[in-house]
């Protein structure tokens, strides 16, 4: 790829805004709630944008793209019935315990609900798995620099070799993200969340609009492709008439309420943000905004994956701005290029033979296929920015939990605030430089998006259990909860010791136990293990608890439903009600799952 | 909070707006072939020139606003709370 100076200019322009935007709040960083907090001063739209793009990542971007050239609309239960439905919940029902228990962080909140040890495993478990997303992300983003050539000018221009590409990626990308959060900490790390949300769809809205007129719009995209790709319910009702290889029960229950609920309601990387609003009505109102423009987002990020294989397949060719597509040698399918084996630059095949798709080449070919220089340079700016910005979530989650439960709950108890605000800034550095590590080793997978729900389905499925029932059933101890943690992700490894998805040979994708079932997808494995993980710690929770001595009442109050102060939102407008703003969500979301039935 | 969101962004989506639409006046039409003769370019970038304005505006705006009512109470305290019956 060959960017001229357009292109340049605003990919540097994008770079400049971002480290300004950190100074700009930089003589704001007084305290370590300014720094991990961002001094809970944030209006609720700020956050609410900042809510849904650290999660916006790239496992969505690239991620949603891939799948939605993979499976087609179904990818868009990962939103109408993936994420919706829990934000709704979480901005209702659990915002009032989170903000209003005063908890610095989920593993905090599960140490005032419950003991020490249930913050200790949660703490631990959700630091290792925010670096590792982060690293997923680095990673992510130097494999495409380098698949795309990128820096292969600019880098022969210093007389470095191309091959530094994916290096040289890595370290300018922690660079950036680094700085940014070193000197503006939250506060900085949503501001450029919100940058980069509208930077992805002035980026993609272009891509789309292109796309469709090309293809003649969703009527050509329907003439184009099978039925089951442009219909997300039909075929649901068993695992073997769907792209998706899962049923109706699994998809709603595994994705819809485990993994989902598990994901957006009890991780701190998305709550964080939501924690650091101005009052805890703008707090509660965070996901329930966040998720107005969350469940447009699949026309933003699914539909390049349908109109990239609805198009007809072309060789790679060149054009007179000396751009092309990545070198499509092997018959794809539409824009999507054959997956070639690095080491031998032959077509990576399947056990039976058929050439395996790079899906994640999606959203790239797309770029490449329809944007002239100048608006190239915006939609990669805008790719870069989803990246950087799901690489900085998870370093600011990560930096307050490791300096609030872990350094001040194990290594230091007593110390002064600016000693934790050092130590934050050190756990800065050492979130970075971990994701660096993690980048190096992350590992070989089609499809980054299950690879993520497997890690979710592990680490989040058994947590939801853990807080639904901390929450709402008063009974629930702290031997309970760690007992349910502890036995949710057992089972969790267990099924997936004991399952395999069709066709996968037993190690990492399962069965390396023995294998006792066979699922027809790698998703439906991974909801499925999501159930079996989130039910174990359902029951244990429960009957650990049953059997253990209770916390006194008086200690819960703040912290459990029946024992708090409800929230009173009637001086509000109708329009700045979360009930209001919940209901009117949801329909919104089965219009859309209607729709597109 | 400081610094109001609005004004960078705003910014930012301006001069990159401003970019693109003379970028797109000034270059080979050629081009826009990818862009199914479409000066996206162009008409992008006026796109962005134009709510890049508007965000700057509203953020000077609410700027001036804000610092205008800096010493008026606002935030959690104005939240009213009743104790639920168990």
């Amino acid at each position: 790829m060959q960017l001229t100076g357009i292109d340049w200019t605003i990919m540097v322009l994008y770079f400049v805004f971002v480290i300004a935007i950190g100074f700009g709040v930089k003589r704001n960083m007084k305290t370590s709630v300014d720094f991990f907090l961002a001094g809970r001063s944030i209006p609720a739209w700020v956050c609410g944008l900042a809510f849904i793009s650290a999660n916006l990542g790239a496992q969505e971007v690239i991620g949603m793209a891939a799948s939605g050239a993979k499976y087609g609309i179904a990818t868009s239960h990962f939103y109408w019935v993936g994420a919706i439905p829990a934000m709704v919940f979480v901005g209702i029902f659990m915002m009032p315990f989170y903000y209003g228990s005063h908890a610095r962080s989920v593993p905090e909140y599960l140490r005032l609900r419950f003991d020490e040890k249930t913050r200790g495993l949660n703490a631990i478990s959700f630091a290792t798995m925010t670096v590792f997303s982060s690293g997923i992300s680095m990673y992510a983003m130097a494999k495409l620099i380098q698949t795309l050539r990128v820096f292969d000018a600019p880098l022969k221009a210093l007389g470095l070799s191309p091959a530094l590409t994916f290096h040289v990626s890595i370290v300018v990308s922690a660079v950036i993200v680094l700085a940014y959060i070193l000197v503006g900490g939250l506060t900085s790390a949503i501001y450029n969340e919100v940058l980069q949300f509208f930077l992805i769809v002035a980026g993609f809205l272009p891509l789309v609009l292109l796309g469709l007129k090309n293809v003649g719009g969703w009527s050509g995209i329907r003439a184009q492709l099978p039925a089951s790709y442009t219909h997300s319910w039909q075929g649901m009702s068993s695992a073997h008439t769907n792209p998706l290889g899962v049923e109706w029960f699994g998809l709603v229950m595994g994705l819809g309420f485990v993994l989902s609920f598990g994901y957006w309601c009890t991780d701190f990387l998305v709550v964080q943000r939501a924690m650091a609003a101005e009052s805890m009505s703008a707090a509660r109102r965070t996901p329930l905004i966040a998720a107005l423009p969350k469940m447009l987002f699949p026309f933003l990020v699914i539909l390049p994956g349908l109109i990239a294989v609805s198009l007809p397949t072309a060789p790679a060719q060149t054009t007179n701005a000396g751009i092309h597509t990545v070198v499509e040698q092997y018959s794809g399918k539409g824009l999507i290029p054959v997956k070639v084996d690095e080491s031998t630059g032959l077509p990576k095949t399947d056990r039976n033979g058929r050439p395996v798709l790079d899906y994640d080449l999606a959203v790239p070919n797309m770029l490449l296929h329809y944007f002239p220089t100048g608006m190239l340079g915006l939609g990669l700016t805008a790719l870069l920015a989803s990246f950087m910005s799901g690489m900085a979530g998870n370093v600011t989650a990560f930096n307050t939990v490791w300096t609030y439960d872990i350094y001040r709950a194990y290594l230091k108890k007593q110390a002064t605030d600016a000693h934790y605000l050092l130590m934050g800034r050190m756990a800065t550095v050492l979130g970075v430089a971990l994701s660096v590590a993690a980048a190096y080793a992350a590992t070989r997978f089609n499809n980054i998006m299950d690879f993520l729900q497997l890690v979710f389905a592990f680490v989040n499925a058994p947590l939801f259990a853990t807080f639904l029932l901390g929450m709402f059933w008063k009974r629930t101890t702290g031997h309970g909860a760690f007992a349910g943690l502890v036995s949710g992700t057992a089972a969790a490894a267990l099924h997936h010791g004991l399952t395999l998805p069709e066709g996968a040979v037993a190690g990492i994708k399962g069965g390396w136990l023995t294998a006792v079932h066979v699922y027809p997808s790698e998703m439906a494995q991974n909801f499925w293990t999501a159930i079996w993980a989130w039910t174990t710690c359902f029951v244990i929770t429960i009957l650990v608890s049953v059997i253990t001595e209770p916390r006194k009442e008086e200690e819960l109050v703040g912290l459990v439903y029946s024992l708090t102060e409800r929230t009173r939102d009637e001086h509000l407008p109708w329009y700045q009600r979360p009930t209001w703003l919940g209901v009117g969500v949801l329909a919104l979301a089965l219009l859309l799952n209607i729709v597109f039935w | 909070m400081g610094l109001d969101i609005r004004l960078p962004i705003g910014l930012l989506f301006a001069v990159i707006g401003a970019l693109m639409g003379g970028y797109g006046a000034l270059s080979n039409k050629a081009i826009y072939q990818r862009s199914l003769g479409l000066n996206i370019n162009l008409a992008w970038g006026i796109v962005l020139l134009i709510f890049g304005l508007t965000i700057l505006f509203l953020g000077y705006r609410g700027t001036k606003v804000r610092l205008r009512g800096k010493t008026s109470s606002s935030g959690s305290n104005s939240e009213g709370i009743h104790r639920r019956d168990v």
